[in-house]
């Protein structure tokens, strides 16, 4: 889960780390009585959740209180990569003198955090990886030690930071560490991490990927979720515990396990199909979740045929069959329905679904030829 | 015969009174597990399953008690990482986490300090251990796999079943079946697995099923070109999953333009890995 600039700039505020002044506006009154409190010079900067505001021009400098209130007016009715803009953050304008880059995220490879900072810092870092991957220092922290002293030092040292600046440098890398730690981030990132003309560091954009699995452990975090970046059926498939993608293809898919829910999708494409969603019921199919399930499937007008393919370990195909009779029954669906069922209880579970009006596979291959046949009106 | 698990293990079920503990633990049994002991914290003095495995308070009074050599883990992903430390700490060499959902700045610090004390942990997120014939240790069905003289090693749950089941149509057996589990940080990985299949003798191929997501894969093709000479057959999950949205596990991700599918299937490809193109493909590849 991705946080506001805004939330992270002021998650990282809580530990040390130095933030513009400012604050969110959601109309353009109250950005222009912010600007009036900060002196006038501003910056208009939207909260979305995509990258390339600025390009977009969601990211404008007002030099009055009047100017702040008519760009707040243009950014607030802005739609940036088809998110709206519902807020904007304004923030006291910096004289920068240079643009630095300063991140923390896992290195699953080294299964260690690991701290990046770059000279190059204010534009794409990935893109400063790809092109110029020896820009980037990178030093990997012992998650049992934490973040020592010497290693913020040999990053200031090795990007050629003003050494009047280290000690603060230090600090700030401390805190994002602490943030980073504190928050269960996947990433925190400050870009730019700026040197003003008076030489002050300042954080003046931040970002945070929060770990999902650890949201329990934030609920005041979890509740910064921003709906608007995710497709509503997705909302809605979470709440029943299922993990649902919806692509853009036209055969739907139920399977349970997330690696045979990734397998099956990619047979359908090996046929000449393609899927319109990922969805992984997890274990224990009960009708309760086979029915929320080929609810949010079929909610997706794309979708001309759905492919069940269940595998019976521990959970019993006869179980997960009286599951989809069940969801039948309730949901009613008009597109043709393949069901393949294999492993513990396969055959009880057929006989279970032979009085349902469904087509039934026992291999993987013959489930996804008849998938792809029955979107184009055949029966295979 | 097999790898991690055997007719020797002496196995320790932390979470046995749980409803999943309970249930899984119970197959264990029947399959022929040795099952010494259970814990379960505030429910030591307890019998469970028929009366025939105890229960203690800690790991460290079970394993003393019992002596255990081995423990798999049922418990919730909040309560695991300490459970994980608890195994570790009591002495316990070989740990098996099943549960999901373990954050993931939790399992580095489990993995560093695991690493430092020279304890296997296989998982977490995973669906554990089968050696066919001798015993399983977590959640795999038993008669989904034959004995035989494949090796397999897997990101994934279903998809392995589907796999063993495929095997098992065709009449080809398995020596040991290990989930490493579908997190970004877990404890065993793909080198370490084949690096065991390549010196047990009673394994003569091997199977590798990977997902979309990190790199092992492409380690493991550099393994296999620099240290394996038994063949290796994989199949990988994921070519159509879009970037940048995990497909249910946590660690099946393509970001930052790492962890694609064609990306796998390229490396095992030229390090003369034969890569099947949908999961009933490998029992084709192995004959």
């Amino acid at each position: 889960m991705k946080l506001q600039e805004y939330q992270s700039k002021q998650y990282f505020a809580k530990f040390g780390v130095p933030i513009p002044k400012g604050r969110v506006a959601v109309t353009a009154a109250e950005a222009k009585q912010i600007a009036e409190e900060l002196g006038g010079r501003v910056v208009i900067k939207s909260q979305v959740l995509v990258g390339g505001r600025g390009k977009a021009g969601g990211i404008r400098l007002a030099k009055s209180p009047k100017e702040a209130e008519d760009l707040a007016t243009q950014i607030l009715g802005m739609e940036i990569k088809g998110l709206p803009v519902r807020k904007v953050l304004v923030d006291e304008a910096a004289n920068i003198e240079t643009e630095i880059y300063l991140g923390i995220t896992n290195d699953r490879a080294a299964r260690k955090p690991v701290i990046m900072a770059s000279a190059a810092g204010g534009v794409d870092i990935e893109e400063v990886a790809r092109q110029t991957p020896e820009k980037i220092i990178k030093v990997h922290i012992d998650p049992l030690l934490g973040l020592r002293d010497y290693q913020a030092r040999d990053l200031a040292a090795r990007i050629d930071l003003p050494r009047d600046n280290w000690r603060t440098f230090n600090q700030i890398a401390h805190g994002l560490w602490e943030a980073y730690k504190a928050s269960d981030a996947n990433l925190a990132e400050i870009n730019p991490l700026v040197i003003t003309t008076d030489m002050r560091l300042l954080a003046l954009d931040g970002k945070m990927v929060l770990d999902d699995n650890a949201l329990f452990r934030h609920p005041e975090l979890a509740e910064m979720r921003d709906r608007d970046v995710e497709v509503e059926a997705e909302t809605e498939a979470r709440k029943y515990g299922l993990s649902y993608i919806q692509l853009d293809g036209e055969i739907g898919c139920m399977v349970n396990g997330a690696g045979l829910a990734m397998a099956t999708m990619d047979i359908i494409k090996l046929f000449g199909g393609e899927p319109a969603n990922f969805l992984d019921i997890g274990g224990g199919a009960s009708a309760e979740k086979v029915a929320a399930a080929l609810r949010i499937i079929l909610q997706d007008p794309n979708v001309k045929v759905v492919l069940f393919n269940i595998f019976g370990g521990i959970t019993r195909g006869d179980e997960v069959a009286r599951g989809i009779l069940t969801s039948l029954e309730e949901v009613k669906p008009d597109v043709p329905m393949i069901t393949r069922l294999v492993g513990t209880n396969a055959e009880e579970g057929r006989q279970i679904l032979a009085e349902a009006d469904m087509i039934t596979a026992e291999t993987l291959v013959s489930a996804a030829q008849k998938a792809v046949a029955a979107t184009q009106g055949g029966q295979a | 015969m097999s790898i991690l698990v055997n007719q020797d293990t002496r196995l320790m079920v932390q979470g046995i009174t749980g409803n999943e503990g309970l249930f899984h633990s119970q197959q264990m049994l029947e399959y022929g597990t040795n099952i010494v002991a259970g814990v379960t914290p505030g429910k030591g003095g307890e019998w469970v399953l028929d009366g025939k495995v105890p229960v203690f308070d800690s790991v460290s009074i079970a394993a003393n008690a019992r002596g255990a050599n081995a423990s798999v883990i049922f418990v919730p992903a909040r309560f695991a990482p300490d459970a994980i430390f608890e195994a570790a700490d009591a002495g316990i060499q070989m740990i098996v986490c099943i549960t999901e959902g373990i954050p993931v700045q939790d399992m580095m610090r489990v993995r560093n300090y695991l690493d430092q004390k020279g304890v296997r942990l296989v998982g977490p997120n995973c669906p554990g251990l089968l050696t066919p014939g001798e015993a399983k240790v977590g959640i795999i069905p038993g008669d989904i796999a034959i004995p035989g003289n494949v090796g397999v090693v897997s990101r994934s749950g279903t998809l392995t079943y589907e796999v063993l089941y495929a095997l098992k149509l065709v009449d080809i057996g398995v020596t040991t079946c290990v989930g490493i589990g579908g997190d970004p940080v877990n404890g065993t990985n793909f080198i370490d697995v084949l690096g065991m299949f390549e010196a047990d003798p009673y394994t003569e191929q091997v199977v590798l099923i990977g997902e979309i997501g990190g790199t092992d894969e492409e380690k493991a093709a550099e393994f296999i070109t620099s240290q394996m000479t038994k063949p290796v057959i994989a199949f990988i999950a994921g070519q159509t999953a879009p970037p940048g949205k995990r497909m249910g596990h946590a660690g099946a991700i393509v970001e930052g333009g790492e962890g694609l599918a064609a990306d796998k299937i390229k490396a095992l490809e030229s390090a003369g890995v034969r890569v099947a193109k949908h999961p009933e493909e490998i029992a084709e590849l192995i004959k």
